[in-house]
């Protein structure tokens, strides 16, 4: 067992909102170190009062103990803080193909206006705000006005 | 209790107390939307708190070993007296003018707040800024469009926003109103006197309020201060709160799920 091995492992993790993702899609796992049996596992939260944190410790727990890793420490840290910037290009596509709009790489890194670049059902640029605040907190909900759904958007963060 | 970890503690009652006061909107928000978007704030000042009273929780039990401080102590187990918010933000909900215009005042605050303590001599206190001030933004955005559309709606919504400004006006001289572990904090490098930041609040909030076509709020000619938050003496809407919020730590120490 060498620290590539857990980073496999913990590729097994997702995230509890949004399913598809796994922490190190999302840019959460930190870093990961690996001596003597002990493993040391640093985590940034997407945002202060992310819910999810608290259940991903223990996802992350229980993972390394079916591979008989019991030494665990998790360290959340707060600086840098975290950004979408992090999130991976597979971890992109999968949240578009899940149906929710990833985070517009050109609206997160100029002063523009956040928003999608496209409805994440039938790719029109044809979308409005229905609110910045949507059903988590990384997420605002906005609505296609070719196919009429509703959608999420993860938020520039 | 030293002025340092005290000033850590107003940092997070600010905090909890806000986004306990808006988490009293969920399942009430005037639409779906909005009632997310309450509740969603409510989430990210929880959150911020819990950072602030863990790092306070930390301090305090190295400087007192043995006393095994957590932060649901901090938030659950310390009495009106003991809570060092600003008056501000325990100030009942009211209508939906109220509600957002307390934390349009707030935010404003909060946002350059975080922002002069990316310099924090304390890493920790840094850490925690650098991450809240980003969710802060949104806060500062969304009370600002609501701000400025009821201010500028219905002859109804901006009467509304005038009475929020006549209830809520007489707190605002309390957040630029030095304490004790204000200057501590300061001359520590820890933190920053509130002073500093009341010529660009004031600024930023009337831009807002000339926008909704509400009447400027003037830095001078403000009323007397007789109760202190930051010094624990507070409104009396603050016990209702914890009457509320503590309940089940209360009734059921040390209880847990």
């Amino acid at each position: 067992m060498n620290k590539e091995d857990i980073i496999n492992i913990l590729s097994e993790v997702k995230d509890p909102e949004i399913p598809v993702l796994s922490i190190s899609d999302l840019g959460i796992l930190r870093a990961v170190e690996y001596n003597d049996d002990a493993v040391e596992i640093r985590i940034t939260p997407t945002y202060s009062g992310c819910p999810a944190m608290d259940v991903i410790r223990e996802d992350i727990r229980s993972v390394l103990a079916k591979h008989g890793l019991k030494n665990v420490e998790i360290k959340q840290v707060l600086s840098p803080a975290w950004t979408t910037e992090w999130m991976s290009e597979a971890g992109k596509q999968k949240l578009k193909a899940y149906g929710i709009a990833p985070p517009s790489s050109q609206a997160c890194s100029s002063a523009g206006e956040d928003q999608p670049s496209a409805c994440p059902h039938c790719h029109s640029e044809n979308i409005e705000l229905i609110s910045r605040f949507g059903s988590t907190a990384c997420k605002a909900l906005y609505r296609c006005l070719d196919c009429q759904e509703p959608f999420d958007y993860f938020k520039c963060h | 209790m030293d002025l340092i970890s005290t000033y850590i503690i107003h940092l997070a009652d600010n905090a909890l107390i806000l986004g306990h006061r808006n988490s009293e909107w969920t399942g009430h928000g005037p639409i779906l939307e909005q009632d997310i978007a309450i509740s969603n704030i409510a989430l990210d000042l929880v959150g911020q708190a819990r950072n602030f009273y863990q790092l306070a929780a930390a301090q305090l039990n190295e400087l007192m070993p043995g006393e095994n401080i957590t932060e649901d102590d901090l938030a659950y187990l310390r009495d009106v007296n003991e809570f060092t918010n600003l008056i501000l933000v325990e100030q009942s909900n009211g209508d939906w003018a109220k509600t957002i215009l307390r934390q349009f005042y707030f935010s404003t605050y909060q946002g350059l707040l975080y922002n002069e303590l990316l310099k924090s001599a304390s890493s920790e206190i840094a850490g925690i800024s650098e991450k809240s001030l980003k969710e802060t933004r949104y806060h500062i955005k969304w009370s600002s469009e609501w701000v400025t559309r009821l201010g500028d709606g219905t002859e109804e919504s901006h009467t509304r926003m005038l009475d929020a400004m006549q209830s809520l006006n007489p707190w605002i001289a309390e957040i630029f109103t030095p304490v004790d572990f204000e200057y501590e904090a300061a001359s520590s490098g820890t933190g920053i006197l509130p002073e500093i930041l009341k010529g660009e609040w004031y600024r930023r909030v009337n831009s807002i309020l000339d926008a909704a076509t509400l009447p400027q709020l003037s830095s001078e000619n403000q009323p007397m201060q007789i109760l202190s938050g930051k010094n624990g003496v507070h409104s009396e809407h603050l016990g209702n709160l914890l009457a509320e919020m503590q309940f089940l730590q209360r009734e059921y120490p040390g209880s847990s799920w």
